[in-house]
């Protein structure tokens, strides 16, 4: 316990208990990473529920890849303290290894080796015996549909059976935690579903995922929640639909029946104190911004009660390249403007 | 299964009384080693191109040598081969060691590497699954080597044993040479640089020395050169092992040569693995 109380970051002990408190199964306060002069993480916070995926979204080089690195043990952060599945990054890295995977743009499989080759190794490092790590290798390869292409060289994979392969060793330990570092860069769209399924059937079964991420659609489909980084710090981080939220409401679509009477609309919606409604004549539409579901009943409402003839109403929600381009767009001047946690 | 010992480290307690790296134990560090010289064995048989040069090299320079230059160099091709092939099975460990560096150069480039950093295993495993990887290939190469030569009519005028320790006195060299060869595969920005300068720091260690020519016919400069370079002992040691004569001397300077190496390069080598695995 001395040695405890004298280490410099013994604020480890509280966040061991209030990891059990909050149920989080990745916790990350204040990580600092400098390379030479560039600070590649500038005290990132953040947490990853039980159960849950969080989204690390950001441009290229904004440090999500450092900071997968940071808590997956490849890496000493400067600063800051991190714990994963319970575990300190920096004091107890082999316990915390025992409850990972790791599939990303660097940790990859062995080339020479065939696929089964390659999962029943990584088994034998966990301490499987030798059957479970035979069983759990071909388990995971008739999992990921890679049976056929067993006994091949990795080499000889295409970019999505590597992917795949990558993904299904990270799994042979049953992680408690599962990192993925950009899982679908460079991957087509079939491949890509296949990998969210993937993804999206571990967290069904229990597994909490921390998932980095350049693609906003990637994001969308599988966080619960979003962490957007850029230049090593966190600009935003809440559930998916908070950001959204906090970026701006839903637009309604209105399209008229009869488009010549889309200014009087926008007249009598404005009396009406909803305002804001833009005409675009071309495409026949009147485009109106709401906060709320009650406005959208108003709307409604209000289009009725004066006879307007309305053809149909679509409600757009801003996609998350809006969210994000208003996020970073704003970052410079307002970089304290975070944590929206919902 | 893995999961199990979660709830219990997640107390205070527990945790501040973890030693991470204490707890593999003998039998899990054993067990990692095996599967990964597996590995490293797959790989051989994977790529086996890769054996060329344990298997072929050998063969082209006994056959070039004791027939190229054997006459002109003993007056007799019988003489020359009791002469060279012994210095020649000398410098074989080195050879290997060099293909450690090669290897490690090549985990760390493809991401392998970081895929073991992030498995709860003892790094120096990954490394001493290649070394045992290399002497198993070595032995391949000894073989190899001691047949070929045994049917061009080599004697082997000290018997069976002292084959073997000349075997035995190659590796132990071999295995000082191991530290150089991972410092420079863990220096080096790719694995073919690893082999360029490996390559230009055998060929002169290997052609400077008392391996393939005595050395009274060189300059007086290169025969100091040849009197100071290891190989020059090796070789000296492995003839006395094979041909029988003095011994003190040469297999003195080789383990001399063997202990000061590893000494300096072994703990530069040892803390660059650690600061960068």
């Amino acid at each position: 316990m001395t040695q405890t109380a004298t280490a410099p970051n013994d604020q480890g002990q509280q966040h061991t208990e209030s990891r059990t408190d909050s149920g989080n199964a990745v916790e990350a306060r204040g990580i600092v990473k400098h390379f030479g002069e560039t600070k590649a993480l500038d005290g990132v916070d953040l947490t990853v529920q039980q159960g849950t995926v969080r989204g690390v979204l950001g441009p290229n080089g904004a440090g999500k890849t450092t900071l997968i690195r940071v808590l997956s043990t490849l890496i000493k952060p400067d600063a800051g303290s991190a714990f994963v599945g319970g575990f300190d990054v920096l004091r107890q890295p082999k316990q915390l290894r025992r409850t990972i995977g790791l599939t990303g743009q660097y940790a990859s499989v062995d080339e020479l080796l065939s696929g089964y080759e390659n999962l029943y190794l990584i088994g034998r490092l966990l301490d499987l015996s030798r059957k479970e790590a035979k069983a759990r290798a071909t388990e995971l390869l008739e999992r990921f549909s890679l049976t056929e292409a067993a006994k091949r060289e990795a080499k000889t994979y295409s970019g999505g059976m590597r992917r795949r392969l990558d993904l299904a060793a990270s799994m042979i330990g049953r992680p408690q935690v599962l990192f993925l570092d950009e899982p679908t860069t460079g991957l087509d769209p079939r491949t890509r579903n296949e990998v969210w399924d993937e993804v999206q059937r571990m967290v069904r079964e229990g597994s909490t995922v921390l998932l980095t991420t350049q693609y906003m659609e990637e994001a969308e489909q599988l966080a619960d929640d979003l962490t957007v980084i850029d230049r090593g710090r966190v600009i935003a981080a809440g559930s998916v639909a908070g950001l959204k939220a906090q970026v701006g409401g839903q637009t309604l679509q209105v399209r008229a029946t009869h488009p010549a009477e889309l200014p009087e609309m926008a007249r009598c919606l404005a009396e009406a104190g909803i305002l804001g409604a833009t005409v675009s004549a071309d495409a026949g539409v009147l485009a109106v911004p709401i906060t709320g579901d009650e406005q959208l009943t108003a709307v409604i409402g209000v289009l009725g009660t004066r006879g307007f003839g309305v053809a149909g109403i679509d409600t757009q929600v801003p996609s998350l390249d809006e969210v994000f381009l208003t996020i970073t767009g704003k970052s410079g001047s307002a970089p304290a403007d975070k944590e929206t946690q919902a | 299964m893995s999961t199990a010992t979660y709830p219990a480290a997640t107390h205070p307690a527990a945790a501040a009384y973890a030693e991470p790296d204490s707890r593999i134990g003998l039998a899990g560090n054993l067990r990692h080693i095996g599967a990964l010289t597996r590995r490293n064995l797959v790989r051989i048989k994977a790529d086996p191109e890769s054996m060329l040069d344990a298997l072929l090299v050998p063969i082209i320079f006994t056959l070039l040598f004791v027939y190229v230059f054997g006459g002109a160099v003993s007056g007799s091709q019988q003489e020359y081969k009791q002469y060279m092939i012994p210095g020649l099975l000398g410098t074989t460990g080195l050879n290997l060691a060099m293909a450690v560096g090669t290897g490690l150069n090549t985990d760390f480039q493809t991401g392998v590497m970081d895929r073991f950093r992030t498995l709860p295993i003892a790094r120096s495993s990954v490394l001493i699954g290649k070394m045992l990887a290399e002497a198993c290939r070595g032995m391949i190469s000894f073989a190899v080597l001691i047949s070929f030569s045994l049917i061009l009519g080599l004697q082997l005028k000290t018997g069976p044993l002292g084959v073997l320790a000349a075997v035995g006195l190659s590796m132990v060299f071999g295995m000082s040479m191991v530290w150089i060869s991972m410092l420079l595969g863990l220096v080096m920005r790719s694995a073919q640089a690893v082999q360029g300068v490996s390559m230009i720091v055998i060929m002169p260690l290997q052609f400077g020395s008392s391996i393939f020519a005595p050395t009274s016919t060189m300059p007086h400069w290169l025969q100091t050169f040849t009197r100071y370079n290891p190989l020059s002992n090796l070789a000296d040691a492995c003839r006395s092992l094979i041909n029988g004569g003095p011994l003190a001397h040469s297999v003195t300077m080789v383990l001399v040569w063997s202990v000061a190496v590893t000494a300096i390069t072994a703990p530069l080598a040892v803390a660059r693995f650690r600061k960068k695995a």
